[in-house]
């Protein structure tokens, strides 16, 4: 693993341009009449977050989780929950909406990592699933419809609030900022060491007398945690929770934006994560059957371009 | 000991006693249960029946890392290290897992000297020191074996247990494995598993003969290569010393 970025690389200039973009949309949009990609870029990073998060098991510690955006719902539902019940204090929401994520995947975690290969990925898709179902079953909190919340998580202060969108929007790419930090951060530590060695030959970081579960898991708690804050800030800019955010689906696409940026590197996810939605979305105003043009699309890029884009821009000499 | 898969008999009423210092040999034909008794004193395996005792405690139930951390360090068969890792970090790794538990979510692990210098001083020891950088997958195979043994030696064991370190290795790589385990003796107690009749002859102190899991026989080299029982049951008439 280098220590040394090299800002010339065509993968790093990419990351750049969109990091760049995210950082200007909100003045750049509407100068060039097109306000409504503000809201756009916010939905990228959020879900660059929560795809961030899922790179981090299963780019660096070969974790496939296919139920990571359970997450999502659960950081979501709980600003939207406590919301119905009248209580909008982020001092309240927040610790309620990540301590629910660490419980809950240190749960699923428990469960899930005892299993290896297509069982560990069945399994979290099968616990997540089941949470999905209960948040469809909640008559009382929309079902299927969902639920509308009427005000943004409320800080108390004068000078920060997110019912201004202006806040909300570098809110979100602060936390997107800081959570690719925490990544690399984690990675080149003592911790991500070991997490990436366990990916690497589990029975040979047994065999040097460490017990890669407890490591494991740890791991899953930190990137559940993570999704939770991109779910509960995907709550706060939406102003709207519902089932389809953590149904399995959006764990799928999850996996395929950390695919399609490059497993393992430290913005593959983000801008995996832009180059999904930009071109969902911009296939989506061309045609109703875009679903056409964006399925091979991702078909051949997992094909013929192993690392995803960030392989794809990367010079054969200089990969690892 | 005894250890059984199905109707299988692996490692059957087997006992073994390993002298501090010293090389212990089992030799034994495919199939004899070799690998089976390294996964059962490494605690990969647990046994059917019977005990471990390492330096007068009983590890029979202790986990695999846990052995590991008292000082009973393995290498494998097939090698195994982190291919994707530089040898420094294969090393690294090992010193790490040694000093105690690994949460430390914050300092780089790479710039870390209390890591890098121990990793560096026992890869110059073990003839590695020109390599330190390159990625492991890249190294020739008696490198990688040596590096096995090294990834063993940094976890500061007492007791090196090796699974056919001369596996898949020409004349002169075996020759240099040799070597290198002689410059070792005395300092750690070995049990060595190999196929490389020369290697065990050259090395050891006692020898052990596996057949069907059951020790048939138990001595010095001498002893073992005048056994008649080993011969008609093993060596045939390459006891003087050739490769089987």
């Amino acid at each position: 693993m280098k220590d040394v970025i090299d800002l010339k690389s065509p993968a790093n200039i990419l990351t750049i341009i969109v990091v760049g973009l995210c950082a200007v949309v909100p003045f750049l949009a509407p100068a060039l009449g097109e306000p409504f990609y503000v809201i756009v870029f916010a939905r990228i990073m959020v879900w660059a977050i929560a795809a961030v998060s899922l790179n981090l098991i299963m780019g660096y510690g070969g974790m496939i989780s296919f139920g990571h955006a359970v997450y999502l719902g659960i950081g979501a539902y709980a600003i939207g929950i406590l919301a119905f019940h009248g209580v909008t204090s982020a001092w309240i929401q927040w610790p309620v909406a990540i301590g629910a994520c660490a419980v809950i995947s240190l749960i699923f975690g428990a469960i899930s990592l005892r299993t290896r290969g297509v069982y560990f990925i069945m399994i979290t898709l099968a616990l997540a699933q089941m949470l999905f179902f209960l948040s469809v079953s909640a008559e009382r909190y929309g079902s299927d419809d969902g639920l509308n919340i009427l005000a943004r998580s409320d800080f108390g202060v004068s000078f920060f609030s997110l019912e201004d969108n202006m806040t909300m929007y570098y809110t979100i790419f602060a936390f997107l900022l800081a959570s690719v930090f925490v990544s690399w951060k984690l990675v080149h530590s003592r911790f991500g060491v070991v997490m990436r060695a366990a990916k690497s030959n589990e029975t040979r970081v047994q065999a040097v007398g460490v017990s890669t579960y407890r490591y494991r898991l740890t791991a899953f708690v930190i990137a559940g945690v993570m999704c939770g804050i991109a779910g509960l800030l995907q709550a706060n800019l939406e102003r709207f929770v519902s089932p389809d955010m953590m149904n399995w689906p959006r764990s799928g696409e999850l996996i395929f934006m950390v695919v399609l940026g490059g497993m393992s590197t430290l913005f593959g996810p983000v801008t995996g994560a832009f180059v999904f939605l930009m071109l969902s979305e911009i296939l989506s105003t061309w045609t109703i059957h875009w679903h056409i043009i964006f399925g091979p699309f991702l078909v051949l890029i997992v094909l013929f371009a192993r690392g995803g884009i960030a392989g794809l821009l990367t010079p054969r000499a200089s990969r690892e | 000991m005894r250890k059984s898969f199905g109707g299988l008999t692996a490692t059957d009423n087997l006992s073994l006693e390993a002298t501090r210092g010293e090389i212990h040999a089992v030799i034994g034909p495919n199939g004899a249960g070799k690998t089976t008794l390294v996964h059962l004193l490494s605690g990969l395996l647990k046994p059917d029946a019977g005990e471990i005792m390492f330096e007068g405690r009983d590890i029979t139930r202790l986990s695999a890392p846990a052995r590991v951390n008292q000082g009973l360090a393995r290498s494998f068969q097939i090698t195994s290290i982190f291919r994707e890792f530089t040898v420094l970090e294969n090393v690294m790794l090992s010193v790490q897992a040694g000093q105690g538990h690994s949460f430390r979510f914050w300092r780089p692990a790479a710039k870390d000297e209390s890591l890098r210098a121990p990793a560096r001083e026992l890869l110059e020891r073990v003839g590695l020191g020109g390599r330190m950088d390159v990625k492991a997958g890249n190294l020739a195979h008696g490198e990688q074996r040596q590096l096995e043994i090294a990834i063993s030696l940094a976890t500061g064991p007492s007791f090196l247990l090796l699974d056919e370190p001369m596996a898949g290795m020409g004349l002169e790589e075996s020759q240099v494995m040799i070597d290198f385990l002689k410059a070792l003796k005395g300092d750690y107690t070995m049990l060595l598993i190999e196929h490389d009749m020369d290697a065990v002859f050259a090395l050891a102190d006692r020898i052990t003969v596996l057949v069907y899991g059951r020790a048939i026989a138990t001595g010095t080299p001498d002893e073992i290569r005048n056994d008649a029982s080993v011969r008609a049951a093993y060596l045939g008439d390459e006891a003087s010393g050739g490769t089987v």
